[in-house]
């Protein structure tokens, strides 16, 4: 077992750095919960019996039920899906390890809406909690691959030739050992898996799969009534903190860990037949989450190269979703490095508050965001509304905890020997902090930056509702094309978006889990 | 609720998005004389801008859109989304809108902006265009152009196709109606069944439908397809669908539109529409906007476009179809199919609209 770990707090003063960081990460925790004002206002609009009447209708309570089964089902498969991709990229051996790694990160590059879409339009009878699941899986179990992998990568082998050498079998050694040292990333994963599930439109809506997110679009659409609307996605912030909790009990202990040993062990390695049938399940995972969806969009891209592309405006729409995502990726970094530095190092209370503020309205479908976003800032700063201010501030609020995640995990893979190393040699907590923690971490931080950037190319609602005016995202321009059923003309904007995703996350799949990744650190 | 009624700053932009609106309509013939659509007044307005929330595509509306500048001077800022969020977003808003115009997809959302007190009248001159059942009781919207519900047959296995929806619930169609329970027409049709029955006549009526177990499908045009290939022989559809398929496919088209009796539910007419926003700082220009839609270019235009039936009286309509002065819709008030959300919850209570 792991109680070889030295506890590294004994050998001198850790790394406790900046107070200023816990109001500074409060703040921040705080400026993410905002739109929960605004959902308060508009769900007791009509007094606290109108808000108890929207809430506690027959109707709600199927649809509480659905979103609740939707988002066990999924999360389990994706959580499920994810570390067994991961154990097999990790352990199998397969040639070229670094192409696997990228190509299991790619689903990430494919909207919900685009893979519902493509499935629907090939199998016309798709629907309802199975064919939900089915994209939802295919789209996100790279939420829990890329951290899993991540920290398998990180697991020191040797450990496990012992457990065996004592006995026990491949897989026993697997779940008694690497198990618990890789459980924080697993259940990180699944975190921002389910509350992504409770958020997504995308798959819900293609697959006509009633759950919250279906009943609050439909209180927009058809009731035009953002009061019922605020109603609902008061009870998804409610689901989104109980999975916060839920995952902060399910993780726990802070995980010390120790650092890889070098030698690698043959042990256990994988039998031919073993990394075949491991290689043939990747290649199904694949050929099902980016093949298929990509497949059919070359080939509605295919008619369309006959019928002419609109290439000025595929620029310009390219150009606005780099902007748009890049400068999400950048402000939205910027802000989870002191909500993740408070909670790593400082670990206080209050700071482990922030953290989980950040995440409670990541369950809100982003259509809630951007009503909350154009009620909030024409009262704050109207002359920013429908200009970029407002739009990124509402791509931070979205994806905070995506940075928040892999940036503390990051922080939590830095192993303290080295800041204390610099510590006791005389430099300063602030000099410690720049050029040992941010430089170990900054891998960590641009993958946050990636994910941010990746989930802004993709994001729709709440772009369609605060864009400036005159400027179209390539998600924005999927949305008119398919909206007039224009396949053909929503063609090269899906091929665009997803290939343009791919290079963020491919950068993802590259960074996650290189073996030589503590050679450098 | 603030009273500041100041608006963000949107004129930056505006020359960059007449260009992409123009880039993006690819080419549209222009060629028809937008002179005389134009309203006299242009002189004051020109070089100025207006803000379009807009429920129909840019797709669909962008050539259009460029004839207004061009006619009037005026440039178009536009914001595409779905009709009902967009009501959601201007009634979010509230007097601190930026938008000048509301342009819907369905009546039901101007109704909704319109109940919340935020369209201003329009005047006696652009309401007379149109008939009285097509502009709001208000006065603050008018339609610009509409679709009637239809039953789309098959000629070749229908002889005589139902003329009332109650037809419909005869056993010998059982399992051989097509519909599309998502889609928002179909829900505009029930809701006006609703408003034209009672909630207790319509809950009838669709039990009576959903016992002939009628086949859902996506979309109206799959249901039309499925029409047209015999794999249902009835489908209840717009009317501009089976068009739609005869440009594309010519001759070999069997499925045929039957218009329902005078005043039927089944017939009702539904319609994309306009309103200035009270709040438009520009309601002139935003005037003129709703002005060019009614004009002979503008309603030319849909009916060449999307096959819709113009509002205003003696401009062509799609070939093939009834003259819309022959249609006798149900007598109803549009604004009062807004309340589709009581609709949707009836449609799940009688399991039409299981998902």
């Amino acid at each position: 077992m792991s109680r070889t770990l030295i506890h590294h707090r004994r050998r001198g003063k850790p790394l406790a750095p900046l107070p200023v960081l816990t109001p500074v990460a409060l703040a921040i925790g705080v400026f993410a919960i905002t739109p929960i004002a605004y959902l308060v206002d508009r769900a007791t609009n009509s007094g606290w019996s109108g808000f108890v009447d929207d809430v506690f209708r027959s109707s709600t309570g199927y649809v509480v039920i659905r979103s609740v089964v939707l988002v066990v089902v999924a999360t389990t498969l994706c959580t499920v899906v994810g570390v067994a991709a991961a154990v097999i990229v990790d352990r199998a051996d397969l040639p070229a390890p670094a192409v696997w790694r990228v190509l299991l990160a790619l689903p990430l590059a494919i909207p919900t809406y685009l893979a519902g879409f493509a499935w629907v339009a090939e199998f016309p009878g798709m629907k309802g909690l199975w064919a939900a699941t089915l994209v939802l899986v295919a789209c996100s179990f790279p939420y829990v691959y890329l951290p899993v992998l991540a920290a398998l990568s990180q697991v020191d082998r040797a450990q496990e030739d012992v457990a065996r050498s004592l006995g026990r079998s491949a897989f026993g050694a697997f779940v008694s050992v690497t198990v618990p040292q890789i459980r924080r990333a697993i259940t990180a994963g699944a975190l921002l898996t389910g509350l992504y599930v409770l958020s997504d439109f995308g798959a819900v809506g293609s697959m006509r799969y009633q759950a919250f997110t279906w009943e609050i679009f439909q209180s927009y659409r058809a009731g035009f009534n953002a009061d019922r609307a605020a109603s609902l996605a008061v009870v998804l912030v409610v689901g989104g903190a109980l999975l916060v909790i839920a995952e902060r009990a399910a993780r726990g202990g802070a995980q010390s860990r120790s650092a890889r040993s070098a030698q690698h062990s043959d042990r256990n390695g994988w039998s031919r037949r073993a990394r075949f049938v491991g290689a043939g399940t990747l290649s199904a995972l694949l050929g099902a989450c980016v093949v298929f969806p990509v497949a059919t969009v070359v080939r509605w891209f295919g008619r369309s190269v006959g019928s002419g592309v609109a290439w000025g405006d595929l620029g310009a729409a390219l150009w606005a979703s780099t902007r748009y995502s890049l400068l999400a990726a950048a402000v939205t970094t910027l802000l989870a490095l002191p909500v993740a530095l408070a909670a790593a190092r400082r670990g206080g209370r209050l700071d482990r508050a922030a953290e989980g503020l950040t995440y409670v309205t990541h369950a809100l479908p982003s259509v809630v965001i951007g009503i909350s976003m154009i009620f909030l800032s024409l009262r704050v700063v109207p002359r920013w509304y429908q200009r970029p201010p407002v739009l990124v501030a509402a791509y931070v609020l979205l994806f905070l905890p995506l940075a928040v995640a892999s940036s503390r995990a990051a922080l939590d893979r830095c192993a303290r020997q080295w800041e204390e190393s610099a510590l006791s040699l005389g430099s300063s907590q602030v000099r410690t902090l720049l050029h040992v923690t941010l430089r170990v971490a900054a891998p960590g931080l641009a993958a946050g930056a990636a994910l941010t950037a990746l989930a802004t190319l993709k994001e729709l609602p709440t772009t369609l509702l605060l864009h400036p005016t005159g400027t179209d995202t390539l998600a924005m321009e999927l949305w008119t094309k398919t909206g007039v059923s224009d396949l053909e003309g929503a063609a090269p904007y899906a091929l665009a978006l997803v290939l343009f995703a791919a290079v963020p996350t491919a950068l993802l799949g590259w960074f996650t889990g290189r073996h030589d990744h503590d050679a450098h650190a | 609720m603030p009273s500041s009624p100041r608006r963000p700053l949107l004129k930056l932009g505006s020359i960059t998005l007449a260009a992409l609106a123009i880039g993006a309509c690819g080419s549209e013939s222009t060629t028809a004389d937008t002179s005389a659509a134009a309203p006299t007044t242009a002189a004051s307005t020109a070089g100025s801008s207006i803000v379009v929330y807009s429920g129909r595509s840019e797709e669909l509306v962008a050539p259009l859109i460029e004839q207004f500048t061009e006619a009037t001077g005026i440039t178009v800022e536009f914001r595409g989304g779905d009709s009902g969020e967009l009501a959601a977003q201007l009634i979010t808003e509230s007097s601190a809108s930026p938008a000048d115009v509301f342009f819907s997809q369905d009546a039901g959302a101007l109704g909704a902006v319109d109940e919340a007190g935020m369209l201003g009248a329009l005047p006696a001159a652009t309401l007379d265009r149109v008939g009285e059942q097509f502009q709001a009781k208000s006065g603050n919207w008018t339609a610009t152009s509409g679709r009637v519900r239809v039953i789309v047959y098959n000629s070749q296995t229908v002889t005589a196709p139902p003329t009332t929806i109650d037809e419909l619930l005869d056993p010998k169609w059982q399992g051989r109606i097509g519909f599309a329970p998502t889609n928002a027409s179909w829900q505009s049709f029930v809701t006006a069944l609703r408003v034209l029955r009672g909630e207790d006549g319509a809950k009838a009526w669709l039990e009576g439908f959903a016992a002939n177990k009628p086949v859902a499908f996506e979309k109206n045009g799959a249901v039309r397809d499925a029409v047209n290939a015999a794999e249902v022989d009835l489908g209840l559809v717009n009317h501009y669908y089976l068009l739609e398929l005869m440009a594309k496919q010519g001759d070999g088209v069997v499925a045929k539109n039957q218009f329902l009796a005078a005043g039927d539910a089944g017939g009702l007419v539904n319609v994309a529409g306009a309103g200035v926003l009270k709040t438009s700082k520009n309601s002139v220009a935003a005037q003129q906007f709703v002005d060019f839609l009614l004009s002979d270019v503008g309603q030319s235009y849909f009916a060449t476009k999307t096959y819709e039936y113009p509002m205003v009286a003696g401009i062509a309509q799609a070939e093939g179809l009834p003259a819309f002065s022959e249609l006798q819709p149900p007598a109803i008030d549009l604004s009062d199919l807004r309340s589709i959300a009581v609709t949707q919850q009836l449609l799940q209570d009688v399991g039409l609209l299981t998902l």
